[in-house]
């Protein structure tokens, strides 16, 4: 297995599922957009590592969360692999965001003490 | 389904496929050069095989299709090197055959519960005495049980030693072994004729008419099986019997060789029924539930001592009783050969194990550089130990399957050759052998496969890659786990060899025990004379005289007479006597001896020596028969200090007997020391059984026939039985300590085998390492002669260490093995030293080609070839 680079950062443990998610409500989108997607979005922090991606795409298309369909690119003429996002997967990236909010908050809490005590 | 997966994995190698393109004309795009682009492409992307391998692991369907992959990619390894696979799954092979084997006959003979209702309820009752602590029970002894027995529900005897003239309609008489039992033997056992119906209570008394039940295979051989024989008369020596029922074709109660059962009370008189001193009959009971074993004894035990007060006159009135479980007595004497030969195969499986164990590291040793260079391509550590692991198990599970194999066939053998064993018919493979089988598998192919792993261990795996290959000795951790296997290896076969070399010496001093009689071209036969026919004892000794007289006219016989039971044959009857000259014993005491009736040409005939006096005179016929004859070890015992020939035995008919002759002792049985014995003129007639000893000028066999023929042409109904040479006697009552001899000294041999295996493999692996180190020994003028002692001690020193674990080992198997030696010591020196010296001499040749070649080593040629 490839070992990784210290400078890139670890995305948490079911993290990129919702990140792929997100991506897809903007609608269909192959592997290669939603790496490039995610990447850029973050400014290059988060670099997509294609060996997560793939298998996190299989993943999410196993539990029934995106539908995978051949269709013809709009600039290029060649076929790729489209992900959609299902209703299912709809209501999953609801349940995670809110548990990532919530996550988060508490994270915060505990980083950043509120006004009152500093 | 594999086509399914076929598509998804084209899907798969497709998308990534376009992707990667994609990224590769984006890189063009922003101005890289064409052949950059795809190199920056497949940077940006990562290993596109790895993660199409793991894009594809989320669609495995519980890892079965990487455990088929792994089952493939193994079988083309061990297809690819077919001489270690096939040496491998030899090796296991033999190794669990045989304990497979053995395990089946422990777990069908010893652990398998007996084939009848609540075995665990079934008991044997004994009596006891200070003399005979298991005596067999008197009748009457068994009818006071059987009135007051609260704690069984069923009490029931039998004797199995009667023989019977069997014949019917015109058809060959011939002789069968019949169980005389109490009608409710088979209630007891919980059994019905298959066929037929059981005794009754009526069909148990003297004035009743004849009954008698079949056993299976009589019926089938003797009576074609037909069922209509169910009300048919037989004629048992020379009385009517109706059979009335067919055991079912499983039941061998109480022993193989039984043929026929017949109430007992119908065929002994009453008054031989009421004795309470005539120990005559095994008793069986059912406990009632809840009842202990210890509970019953007390109670039993109460009734034979209140008996014993009574009678304390009778010197043979036992003073307690005992119970035991029916099958341990059934089993019993054969639980430590059997567990002994167990172990020694146990002990070979564990020594075919670290033989695989060790060809495993010698080949993971020669794949280190595969191994190497399959972990620095991304391939996981767990998973090249998996791939070893399935290795080992696709090894052991074809092993397996083929010592399945040799299992079944070596027990089709077994059962075959000693189908005198107890329970033999319940042998054979079942569910229970079926998965000792996979566990034993499972065990083994985890034990030889993980050695070779942990050996690997504490080795950095890419060492092998960066490790210059000029003149370097590696591998030295790897040589030492198999100098360790190899020692081990050693180790237990000198436990086996030990073992089976004190067998083999008891067996080589049981068969050249002294019987005290003469054994070659000497032939026996036993008859016995019906009562109907012969009731006086003036027909026996009439028909004696003129048997021995027809059988002394035959042609190529030298002497020929008579004898209860001729010597190694077994103890057949004692009787207790008084010496007229002594002051009297003490109330309730005699003496005890082995009785033999014996016409006074025997001891000629079978030469035994007369120490002093004379045989019996010519005159010792019916109520005129008063001399008897001695052995040297009843006058030792019994005559001490005195002249026994002017003394007289007095016999429990207060009849007496002028003392006329001593001879010297024979034993009744091999193993057993010589007891005393006292011998009576058989023209006394009292007796209606005998064996006819027959002694030929040679080929004593070809007279069996015409003898055969003789006793026909006296009585229709006769039927001989035991035709037997002396030889053949003493080859059956050492038939045991052959077999245990014989098998363990093949389990030795193998084990033997196996192990100077391992150390040619450790040694030539070992040589071929160290060839350029030798190469430049040589060069710098080391003598051959100097290597060959080199890595000749290099290979024995393993050895030299299991020998010397070993012989510590033996010497406590030898302590358990000591009841089965005769005459031998568990700690023969003899035998010690001639195991250690076998197996240095074979240590050493194993070694010696590999050290050879060693010092025939061409330095120029190694030094050039690296």
């Amino acid at each position: 297995m490839a070992k990784q680079t210290p400078e890139r950062a670890n995305l948490l443990q079911g993290t990129l599922d919702m990140l792929i998610l997100r991506t897809l409500l903007y609608g269909p989108a192959h592997g290669h957009q939603i790496g490039k997607h995610i990447q850029r979005t973050t400014n290059d922090f988060l670099q997509m590592q294609h060996g997560s991606l793939y298998p996190a795409l299989h993943r999410l298309e196993r539990r029934g969360w995106v539908t995978s369909k051949w269709e013809m690119a709009p600039d290029r003429n060649r076929e790729f692999k489209y992900y959609r996002l299902t209703d299912k997967g709809r209501k999953q990236l609801v349940v995670e965001e809110s548990e990532w909010k919530r996550m988060a908050e508490a994270v915060a809490r505990v980083m950043w003490p509120t006004a009152e005590e500093s | 389904m594999w086509w399914q997966t076929r598509k998804r994995d084209q899907d798969i190698d497709r998308e990534l496929q376009s992707d990667l393109d994609l990224e590769e004309e984006e890189q063009r795009e922003q101005g890289v050069a064409p052949e950059e682009a795809r190199h920056a492409a497949l940077r940006a992307f990562g290993n596109p095989s790895l993660i199409s391998e793991h894009t594809r692991q989320v669609w495995s369907w519980d890892r079965l299709d990487t455990l088929l992959r792994d089952l493939r990619i193994s079988i083309r390894t061990l297809a690819r090197q077919p001489g270690f696979s096939a040496v491998a799954m030899l090796v296991i092979a033999v190794g669990i055959g045989a304990t497979i084997s053995l395990f089946t006959v422990v777990w069908s003979v010893l652990l398998k519960p007996l084939p009848f209702d609540h075995p665990a309820q079934l008991v044997r009752l004994y009596e006891s005495s200070e003399r005979f602590p298991h005596n067999v029970v008197a009748p009457g002894i068994y009818s006071e049980w059987k009135r007051g027995s609260q704690p069984f529900s069923s009490l029931a005897l039998y004797s199995s030693w009667p023989q019977y003239n069997l014949s019917e309609g015109g058809a060959l008489p011939e002789k069968v072994r019949a169980t005389t039992c109490s009608w409710d033997l088979f209630a007891t056992l919980g059994v019905q004729p298959r066929i037929g119906r059981s005794f009754t209570a009526d069909d148990d008394q003297v004035s009743a008419n004849g009954t008698v039940i079949l056993t299976w295979s009589l019926w089938k051989r003797r009576f074609g099986g037909d069922s209509s024989v169910i009300g048919r008369k037989i004629s048992l020596d020379a009385k009517p019997y109706t059979v009335i029922g067919v055991m079912p074709r499983w039941f061998a109660f109480p022993e193989q060789k039984v043929q026929i059962f017949l109430p007992a009370y119908h065929e002994r008189t009453p008054e031989e029924m009421a004795k309470i001193d005539n120990h005559q009959f095994i008793v069986i009971g059912r406990l009632k539930p809840g009842v202990t074993r210890e509970q019953a004894a007390q109670e039993l035990s109460a009734i034979v001592r209140r008996i014993h007060d009574a009678h304390l006159d009778l010197p043979f009135v036992s003073s307690s009783a005992g119970v035991r479980l029916l099958i341990d007595y059934l089993v019993g004497d054969l639980k430590p050969a059997l567990y002994m030969l167990l172990a020694a195969t146990g002990c070979m499986l564990l020594i075919a194990c670290l033989n695989v164990a060790n060809l495993l590291t010698a080949r993971s040793a020669a794949r280190r550089r595969e191994l190497a260079i399959r972990t620095a391509l991304g391939g996981g550590r767990f998973r090249l130990i998996r791939e070893q692991l399935i290795e080992t198990f696709i090894l052991f599970s074809i092993g397996g399957a083929a010592g399945l194999g040799l299992a079944y066939a070596a027990l089709r053998w077994l059962v075959m050759r000693r189908s005198d064993m107890v329970r033999v018919e319940s042998i054979g493979i079942d569910g229970v052998v079926v998965a000792t089988v996979v566990g034993l598998v499972l065990v083994c192919a985890l034990f030889a496969g993980l050695i070779p792993v942990l050996a690997s261990r504490s080795d950095n795996l890419l060492a092998p890659l960066q490790e210059s290959t000029r003149g370097s000795t590696s591998g030295t951790s790897r040589t030492g786990v198999r100098r360790v296997l190899v020692g081990a290896e050693v180790a237990f076969t000198v436990v086996l060899l030990v073992s089976a070399g004190l067998l083999l010496k008891s067996y080589v001093r049981l068969r050249s025990t002294d019987l005290g009689c003469a054994t070659d071209n000497i032939l026996t036969m036993h008859f016995t004379l019906p009562k109907v026919l012969y009731s006086k004892p003036e027909q026996r000794a009439a028909f004696f005289d003129d048997l021995l007289a027809r059988v002394r006219a035959l042609p190529g016989e030298e002497a020929a007479s008579l004898v209860r039971a001729v010597p190694g044959e077994g103890y057949f009857g004692d009787g207790d006597v008084t010496v007229a000259e002594h002051p009297p014993l003490p109330q309730g005491q005699t003496l005890l001896a082995i009785v033999r009736w014996a016409d006074p040409g025997y001891f000629a005939s079978i030469k035994i020596p007369f120490l002093r006096g004379h045989t019996f005179g010519s005159d010792q016929r019916l109520d005129r028969a008063n001399q008897t004859i001695i052995s040297a070890e009843f006058a030792r015992q019994y005559f001490p200090n005195e002249d026994p020939k002017v003394c007289h035995l007095i016999d429990s008919d207060r009849r007496s007997y002028e003392i006329v002759g001593l001879v010297g002792d024979t034993r009744y049985e091999l193993a057993e020391p010589a007891d005393p014995m006292m011998y009576f003129p058989i023209d006394a007639g009292t007796e209606s059984g005998a064996a006819l000893v027959v002694r030929a000028a040679r080929d004593p066999e070809s007279l069996a026939l015409p003898i055969q023929k003789l006793i026909q042409q006296m009585n229709r109904e006769l039927a001989v039985s035991d035709v037997l040479t002396m030889n053949q006697i003493i080859n059956q009552s050492s038939l045991d300590a052959n077999f245990e001899a014989t098998l363990l000294a093949a389990f030795a041999s193998i084990s033997l085998l196996l192990a100077a295996v391992g150390l040619f493999g450790v040694l030539a692996y070992l040589v071929t390492q160290r060839r350029t180190e030798i190469g430049i020994r040589l060069a710098l003028g080391a003598q051959p002669e100097h290597v060959l002692r080199l890595m000749l001690a290099d290979g024995l020193r393993p050895a030299l260490g299991g020998v010397i674990a070993g012989s510590v080992l033996a010497v406590a198997a030898a302590q358990l093995i000591r009841s089965s030696l005769y005459g031998t010591r568990p700690l023969d020196p003899g035998v010690f030293a001639a195991v250690i010296g076998l197996l240095f001499g074979v240590a050493t040749a194993a070694c010696l080609l590999p050290a050879w070649r060693a010092s025939r080593v061409q330095p120029a040629t190694v030094l050039r070839s690296e």
